[in-house]
Formats: structure tokens, C-alpha cells, sequence
């Protein structure tokens, strides 16, 4: 299983990052791979701490565990920087992507020692400049696949804008604000 | 060719539902039970089935309902999880005794409490006395075919009774992964039509369901249920050999994971089991004779042939996700010793409690269980038959 790529995410109920795990695993899906996606159910409401998985390998996945030992972690609310332990086991040759408008300078003392790469990027700024809503699973989804690498950033576009078209078949205008996103969220992300 | 999709196991089985486009679905529409009926009726309501879906009011009368539909003659299905099927528990027996082939899928979750949604077997494992057929699913592929094998199973003229489709609350049922899914022609040539001998609207023949029999006739009746629970046995192997003419995916009444030379054998049911081959592979790749043995049919309890694939073992690990409360182990560590004793097995057995609430188990906690089954293959097993896994100190 040397091309396994393990993913976690950390968001707040509400926030889309069950959402988000979900449609990475769809799209990559799409691309031929095996996936897992899959939340992790803790208190049901709207602002508390939850985690979401994604598994993405060439190879059939029979583990059903929880991750661990991610290769990627993924942080869609900063304020879970203080609460939550978020880099716990995440490799140091993976990376963290957190969603802020701070400087990573700001965020790597938050971190707990973590030694491999940060990235971050502004959600919420790509969010109001393409979909006027904020609405942070759509560029962290798209920064993710670029930061992790684990699928080629084209493909993903033509994968996304071809499940969005089948979803939104009567909204062209939130598609059309999805890919603006998607785009504008691969350029803002380092 | 197979349909290649990724689904979550309430997605899978309702897609099973709608190929299969039963008669009747009663269902209680939200929480205990799943999304599942919500994603049915959505199929019914966008005229892809043509099925009769009642939302009814509670499990209770969710099964009440399948109960009389199946009794008029009409091929039906419902689902539900955790305190649903508690709820359901009267009546789940009044299916059963009236040899009723409802098919029903069972997300299983703990019951209450701690008040908890996560996976545990209790809530079907407390049903296991109820007379009705058991499968349990590994992922979200295997619950699929088990559904899609489940009328075939229960409509059968030596059966005749009703089927629980199991699979793992949330880990399977809410986790999306890759499925091959058959396509609709071949599902409906495999199901095929329902054709009751007996039932209530028969024009040409006056019959009575669910009528009173005291000593006179009722013990042969409960006889007569054990003796279609054992005649199961054969049917779902013979369902599944056609099934796998038609999917290429092979199922039996268990399934052995590096069984035949194993030292070291575990026994589980559900989605651990794929977390139990990653660590199978680990420990065959340092030469620890590891090996697996999946449940897959729990009622009838298919007790020769289970101690016939386990009887080479050294050691044996026997885990449940539910507890019974009996100071000796769950429900499935009682019976498999049970037979084990009757079996004169000789491989020292212990039972291991996990994943109750929902508690997740990891690769590294299963390579600890095989580690301690080659010790107590050294040592012996006594005083510690029964215990928990991954519990906080």
C-alpha cells in the first residue's frame, strides 16, 4: 500500500468538511483511484469539533480504522488551533493546510512543534470574491488536492466542473461560481 | 459488465432496494433508523419504483405493516437501526412465526445508553433469538450482494422466513468507497418474481395467518421454524454459488482470510474484519502464521462448519461488538465456543469484547490480539477468556 494517501480533516459541524472529505473522495473516484471517505460522528451540532477521513490509493482499501497517522491534514476553522490537536501523528514529510487570513508565521507557533510544511490560504477571500457566500469546503477542497498532490490539478478541474454541471443542472450560476473558486483557490494557496 | 461506482453502504442498499423494486416498504422515515428510507421514497417519488411506501408512524407499526403486506402476498422490505429495531422486537417474532420473507436492512448501532449513535452489533445480536436470518456485511460491496441475495434466501420453499441485511452503522453505512454494482436486467433475472404458495388475497384458497395455538400445536410450530432455520444453511450456499455466476464474487456461510494454515485465528463479524487482513498481511510478511475467519451468516448459526475451518487453530480469538452481559463474553463468543466444545476442539479460545460505542480499532490493536494468541498458545488462556479491547485505563 506504498501509494496510499491518508487525509484528515478538522472543521466545525456546519462548516462542510464532512462535505468536503466526501467530495474528494468522489473525484478522485472518478480519476480511476480506490477512495474512502468518511466522517466521524461526535456530537451532532452546528459549531462542534468534528473530523473527517479520505483514503486514496491505486489499490483496493480494506482498513476501516480512523487515520492516525495522516499524511495530510486539513484545518477548515483556525479557532480549532487552540482546542484541538491537530497535527496528532500527521507525518513530517505530509503537510497542514489551514484556512486563515493570518500570516503562516502567525500559525506555525500554534502547531505544537510541527516540523514538516504549512500551508495556509483565506477561504473566506475566495469565497466573497466568486461566490458572495462563504462558504470555506470549495477552495479548501481545491488547495488540498494542489498542496497533497494527490491528484493532477486539470483533471480535478474537468472532474469538478463535470459533478457540479450533473448537481446544480438548473443553477448555472453556482457552478459557474464553484469553478471561479476552485481556480482562485489553487492560485491562493502556499 | 459491472457497473463501477463509489456509494456509501445506505446508498448501496438502497440502490439494491430499487433494482429489486419490491411490493410494499413500510418505514419509519428519520432517526433511529438511517437516511436509507429517505433515499428510497426519493426513487418511488422520482418514479424509478413503483413500490408502495408507507411511512408510518413508528418501528412498531413499520413492521406491524410488513407484517400484514406479507401476509396479503406482497413482496416486502423495511430498515431500520439501533432503538428502531428495539422497538420492533414484539413483532419481530410474529414475522418470523408466521414465516414471513420480509427482508429487512439493519444498520447496526448501539443502544441506549449512554445515549450513542455509533456502531455496535447489540442492536441485531439481541434479535438473534427472534427466528429470523441473519447476514452481516464486511463493506459496503458485501452488503450490497447480501441484499441482492437476501428474497432468494428467504422466499425459498425450505426457508420461509424473514432476512436481516446487517452492515456497520456510520463506518459502513455513512463511509463512501468504490462498488461494482450489477446491472438492473441481471439483478431482476436473479431476484425473479415472487410467487407465494399461500397468502390472504388468494382468490381460490381461504386461509388464516397468525391464528392462536396454545399446547396443543404450538411447540411444533417453534420445531418447525428451527427445522427451515437449519435447512438456511444450504439454501444461502446454494444462492450464492448463483450468485456468483452472475457478479464473479464468490460468498459463503464464512469467509477464510489465510484460514488454512493458520496458528492464530481470529473470528469476527462486520467491517473490523478488513482492518484484521491489513494486519494479516503485516504479521504473514514477518512469518506469523495469521489468519481470519469472517462471519458472514450468523442465524442459522452454522456451528460444524465454523469449528471445521478453525480446527487447525493453535489459538483463537473470538471478537464481539456487543455485550451480553453474562460475565462469559457476547453473543458470538458463547455460541462459537459452545460449539467448539461439542466440536472437541482443542485450541485454547479466548473472546474479546471491541468497539462498542462505536470505539475504533486499528491495525496496531489487532497485531496485539495475535500477539497475545501466540502467548497464550505458551502460556494457556486461563483467567483471561473474556476481556475488552482498546478500554482506557
Amino acid at each position: 500500500m506504498a501509494n496510499l494517501t491518508e487525509i484528515r480533516w478538522h472543521g466545525r459541524g456546519g462548516q462542510g468538511a464532512k462535505t468536503a472529505a466526501l467530495l474528494l473522495a468522489d473525484v478522485a473516484f472518478s480519476t480511476g483511484k480506490f477512495v474512502q471517505g468518511f466522517p466521524e460522528y461526535g456530537p451532532e451540532r452546528m459549531g462542534a469539533p468534528i473530523t473527517a477521513y479520505d483514503r486514496i490509493s491505486d489499490h483496493d482499501i480494506r482498513v476501516h480504522s480512523n487515520i492516525y497517522e495522516p499524511d495530510y491534514v486539513v484545518v477548515v476553522d483556525e479557532t480549532l488551533l487552540s482546542s484541538v490537536d491537530v497535527t496528532n501523528g500527521l507525518k513530517e514529510e505530509g503537510a497542514i493546510l489551514v484556512n486563515t487570513a493570518k500570516d503562516k508565521s502567525e500559525i506555525i507557533p500554534l502547531l505544537n512543534g510541527y516540523k514538516g510544511r504549512v500551508f495556509t490560504i483565506d477561504a473566506r477571500h475566495v469565497c466573497m470574491e466568486t461566490l458572495g457566500k462563504y462558504f470555506p469546503n470549495t477552495p479548501m477542497l481545491a488547495a488540498i488536492v494542489k498542496v497533497s498532490n494527490v491528484l493532477d490539478q486539470d483533471v480535478f478541474l474537468k472532474e469538478m466542473e463535470e459533478s457540479l454541471k450533473h448537481k446544480f443542472a438548473r443553477k448555472p450560476e453556482v457552478l459557474e461560481g464553484n469553478m471561479k473558486a476552485l481556480r482562485l483557490a489553487l492560485e491562493e494557496v502556499h | 459488465m459491472a457497473i463501477k461506482e463509489r456509494m456509501s453502504g445506505n446508498e448501496a442498499i438502497a440502490y439494491a432496494m430499487k433494482q429489486i423494486n419490491p411490493d410494499v416498504m413500510p418505514a419509519f422515515p428519520i432517526t433511529p433508523s438511517t437516511e436509507l428510507p429517505q433515499m428510497v421514497s426519493n426513487y418511488i417519488a422520482n418514479g424509478e419504483m413503483d413500490t408502495e411506501f408507507i411511512p408510518v408512524e413508528s418501528e412498531h407499526s413499520a413492521m406491524s405493516a410488513a407484517i400484514g403486506a406479507s401476509s396479503a402476498g406482497a413482496r416486502t422490505m423495511t430498515a431500520t437501526s439501533s432503538a428502531g429495531l428495539a422497538f420492533m422486537w414484539e413483532v419481530l417474532y410474529v414475522a418470523a412465526s408466521n414465516r414471513l420473507p420480509i427482508a429487512m436492512a439493519v444498520v447496526n448501532r448501539a443502544l441506549s445508553g449512554p445515549i450513542n449513535i455509533n456502531c455496535e452489533h447489540s442492536d441485531s445480536m439481541g434479535a438473534r433469538d427472534s427466528g429470523w436470518l441473519q447476514i452481516y456485511a464486511e463493506n459496503n460491496q458485501e452488503a450490497y450482494d447480501n441484499f441482492l441475495q437476501a428474497y432468494r434466501i428467504a422466499e425459498h420453499k425450505d426457508v420461509k422466513l424473514p432476512i436481516m441485511i446487517c452492515q456497520d452503522g456510520f463506518i459502513i453505512s455513512h463511509g463512501v468507497q468504490n462498488i461494482e454494482l450489477l446491472e438492473d436486467d441481471k439483478v431482476k433475472n436473479f431476484v425473479g418474481e415472487y410467487h407465494p404458495e399461500h397468502y390472504l388475497l388468494k382468490e381460490d384458497e381461504v386461509c388464516s395467518v397468525g391464528p392462536y395455538a396454545i399446547t396443543n400445536f404450538g411447540m411444533e410450530g417453534k420445531k418447525a421454524q428451527a427445522h427451515a432455520m437449519d435447512s438456511a444453511k444450504k439454501v444461502i450456499l446454494d444462492v450464492a454459488a448463483e450468485f456468483e455466476k452472475v457478479s464473479g464474487r464468490k460468498y459463503g456461510l464464512y469467509e477464510g482470510y489465510e484460514l488454512e494454515d493458520a496458528e492464530y485465528v481470529i473470528v469476527a463479524i462486520g467491517s473490523v474484519c478488513g482492518t484484521i487482513k491489513d494486519a494479516i498481511d503485516e504479521l504473514r510478511s514477518q512469518g506469523v502464521k495469521a489468519g481470519l475467519m469472517k462471519v458472514r451468516v450468523f442465524r442459522p448459526f452454522p456451528a460444524e462448519e465454523f469449528t471445521d475451518a478453525i480446527k487447525g487453530a493453535k489459538a483463537v480469538a473470538i471478537m464481539d461488538r456487543a455485550e451480553s452481559y453474562s460475565s462469559q463474553g457476547g453473543p458470538l463468543g458463547s455460541e462459537l465456543m459452545a460449539a467448539m466444545y461439542r466440536g472437541h476442539l482443542k485450541a485454547e479460545a479466548i473472546n474479546i469484547v471491541y468497539g462498542l460505542c462505536g470505539r475504533d480499532v486499528n491495525v496496531a490493536e489487532i497485531r496485539e490480539v495475535y500477539a497475545q494468541l501466540k502467548d497464550i498458545e505458551k502460556n494457556g488462556a486461563a483467567g483471561r477468556e473474556y476481556q475488552y479491547l482498546g478500554l482506557r485505563d
